[in-house]
């Protein structure tokens, strides 16, 4: 058990210094100068300030050390919990502005990917043994899952938002809002974030329904499933047992969808302007933020590690097969 | 009589037509016998085993009635038959190692399948019975995983009796063996039937030489038809059927070095199911075959206990 969850936390630290390296070597192989856009914000006309004012930000931002140098201090602070400080929101530090996105974004998140796996299980098992539930609806969850989050996303911001009217389709709130624990305040939330929430958990849905139906079908077919039934389980058990077997794959399937879940909410969040951090990264390319951009990103990378992390640890619990291989007597 | 079939019909729904995978069979099994029933594949031995217990889905009962106890089997209700399921006729599967839930203890397994089943899980007696095919009881915390092949085989064998069945059908429960696990597991099926867990039981196999050394009569299948029903040693000594004959006698003998005399088979192939020939089906491979032959003959009894469906066997 030890030297399992050993290896598995190497491989995940590995996994971290890479996807951290990489992002810090994305935005500097960017075209464009994140100096040069300050400057010209600033708007000052005299060569010799804006010479001056280059020179302040280039050192400010530690722009003109050599790569390496930077490399090294990008790493040093970032284990000092230090993340620089924003150019896009200069001079907010990266770090305040990923607190004040991130709760949108996990509000988004959490329950779309916990409610659409859940559902679409249960409903992909109840459609298992429907003939006519799996001849109607099932293509239906094909089309859902082939749809991209985006295209959905404009959808159903048309059809609910703009043509219905039920629904606003930009903001986390009404603009005419102030954050508060009022009841409009909170009724205004909830109706803003119905929109996003609901094309990731249709996209997400079809996709696990499809997969739970399959896997049902597979497992009702299994030589326990009919041993059982030589020896006249009721339904109900062979069903119990059929479920919770078919629902291993889809756990290791939670785990490698986690990745394309959080891309998907990013772009889903920018459809709607929801203030989380798929907005962020929008603004963050568009004002060459480096520091920005590398810190929303290293957010991601860590949520999306440590979802892994817990999903390898419940697969453990849940299946004892792969407790076998983890050395000793099991 | 424990197991009367009666002129039993059983299709095998397809697209091509109907495959006449058991067309009128009629036998029974008696109290306290262990039956061997022969056959190569496609002869309909598995279908007439599995139609005993649970018809899969593409499988029909067609025609003739069952009787186990005195009490008509209602063979395509699959509800009806879950009354009869493990406490009148239970199974011995053909795939013992993947019969067990992979993520259930063993012990809870069957305790739970016990429980689904309306009867009270008794730990003391499920102990013993697993002594009696050499497992500690350890095994009942373990999951299936951590069981060896032949480990698994034998929990299955204890679940399938656990509540002393009256017919137990083994289907072909040796051909994934070693020899030596062969023995074993032959020794046991023996030790259920002497000590009274099962009353009689019906054992399927491809392998005449080893159901030879457990069964009192063997009956030998051939394209869904029964050819020969007779006690172990008759069957295996004096066969009338010309196929029993050709079957005994392709089988290797000890002491005999096969590089001067080859080891002959039957030469030819069964006739297709789907449209099954007129008359006795054993015909065109047959070298005894004559005119009447185009006419089925009956399973007629032509000694004590010695049934033959041929017209040459007297």
């Amino acid at each position: 058990m030890r030297r399992y969850f050993g290896r598995k936390l190497l491989i995940y630290g590995l996994t971290f210094f890479v996807a951290v390296t990489i992002n810090w070597m994305i935005p500097r192989f960017m075209p464009g100068d994140p100096v040069q856009s300050m400057l010209s914000r600033a708007n000052v006309a005299q060569p010799a300030a804006v010479e001056a004012m280059r020179a302040h930000y280039t050192a400010m931002f530690g722009l003109d050390l050599p790569l390496w140098q930077q490399y090294l201090n990008f790493w040093g602070s970032l284990l000092k919990g230090d993340l620089g400080i924003s150019i896009w929101l200069f001079p907010t530090p990266v770090s305040d502005v990923i607190v004040r996105a991130v709760p949108y974004t996990l509000g988004l998140l959490i329950p779309s990917i916990l409610l659409s796996w859940f559902a679409g299980n249960r409903f992909g098992a109840f459609a298992a043994r429907r003939k006519w539930l799996d001849n109607s609806v099932l293509p239906i969850g094909y089309v859902l899952t082939a749809t991209p989050y985006m295209w959905l996303a404009i959808l159903l911001a048309w059809a609910l938002g703009i043509v219905a009217g039920i629904f606003p389709v930009a903001g986390a709130y009404g603009f005419d809002l102030q954050a508060s624990w009022s009841w409009t305040f909170l009724g205004s939330l909830a109706q803003h974030w119905f929109l996003p929430f609901a094309s990731l958990f249709l996209v997400a849905f079809g996709g696990w329904a499809i997969g739970m139906r399959n896997m049902i079908i597979y497992e009702l077919e299994a030589d326990y499933v009919n041993y059982l039934r030589a020896l006249g389980a009721p339904t109900r058990l062979v069903r119990r047992y059929a479920f919770r077997n078919a629902i291993l794959p889809q756990v290791t399937g939670l785990a490698l969808q986690l990745g394309v879940l959080v891309a998907g909410a990013l772009v889903t969040e920018i459809v709607f302007s929801y203030p989380g951090l798929g907005h962020l990264i929008l603004q963050a390319i568009q004002n060459q933020d480096f520091f920005l951009l590398q810190g929303t990103f290293l957010f991601i990378v860590i949520g999306v590690l440590i979802a892994n992390f817990i999903i390898d640890v419940a697969y453990v619990l849940v299946d004892p097969r792969t407790r076998t291989g983890m050395g000793g007597a099991a | 009589m424990a197991l009367n079939v009666t002129d039993l019909r059983v299709y095998y729904r397809t697209l091509r037509g109907e495959v006449k995978a058991l067309d009128g069979v009629t036998f029974s099994v008696a109290d306290g016998e262990i039956m061997g029933l022969a056959g190569e594949s496609g002869s309909g031995k598995s279908t007439l085993a599995k139609s005993l217990i649970r018809l899969d889905g593409r499988m029909r009962h067609v025609g003739g009635t069952v009787e186990l106890d005195g009490k008509t089997m209602p063979l395509s209700d699959d509800t009806g038959m879950d009354r009869f399921r493990f406490r009148e006729v239970s199974l011995i599967p053909q795939y013992s190692m993947s019969a067990l839930n992979p993520t259930r203890k063993i012990g809870k397994m069957v305790g739970e399948l016990l429980e689904s089943r309306g009867e009270r899980p008794e730990r003391a007696e499920l102990e013993r019975r697993l002594e009696l095919v050499g497992l500690s009881k350890d095994v009942l915390d373990r999951y299936p995983i951590e069981l060896s092949g032949g480990m698994k085989q034998r929990v299955v064998m204890v679940v399938s009796t656990l509540l002393n069945p009256s017919l137990l059908i083994a289907d072909e429960i040796t051909s994934a063996l070693d020899v030596s696990s062969q023995k074993a597991v032959a020794t046991t099926l023996l030790g259920f039937r002497d000590r009274g867990l099962v009353t009689s039981m019906m054992v399927v196999t491809h392998d005449i030489s080893l159901v030879y050394q457990i069964a009192d009569t063997i009956m030998v299948m051939y394209a869904g038809r029964l050819a020969e029903k007779a006690p172990a040693d008759v069957l295996v000594t004096a066969p009338r059927h010309p196929y029993t004959k050709q079957l005994i006698s392709a089988l290797p003998e000890v002491g005999v070095r096969y590089e001067d005399r080859r080891l002959t088979g039957i030469p030819g192939n069964p006739p297709s199911l789907l449209k099954p020939p007129g008359g006795c089906r054993f015909r065109d491979r047959c070298p005894l075959a004559f005119e009447q032959c185009a006419e089925q003959p009956p399973f007629a009894e032509v000694a004590p206990g010695h049934f033959v469906a041929c017209w040459k066997a007297e």
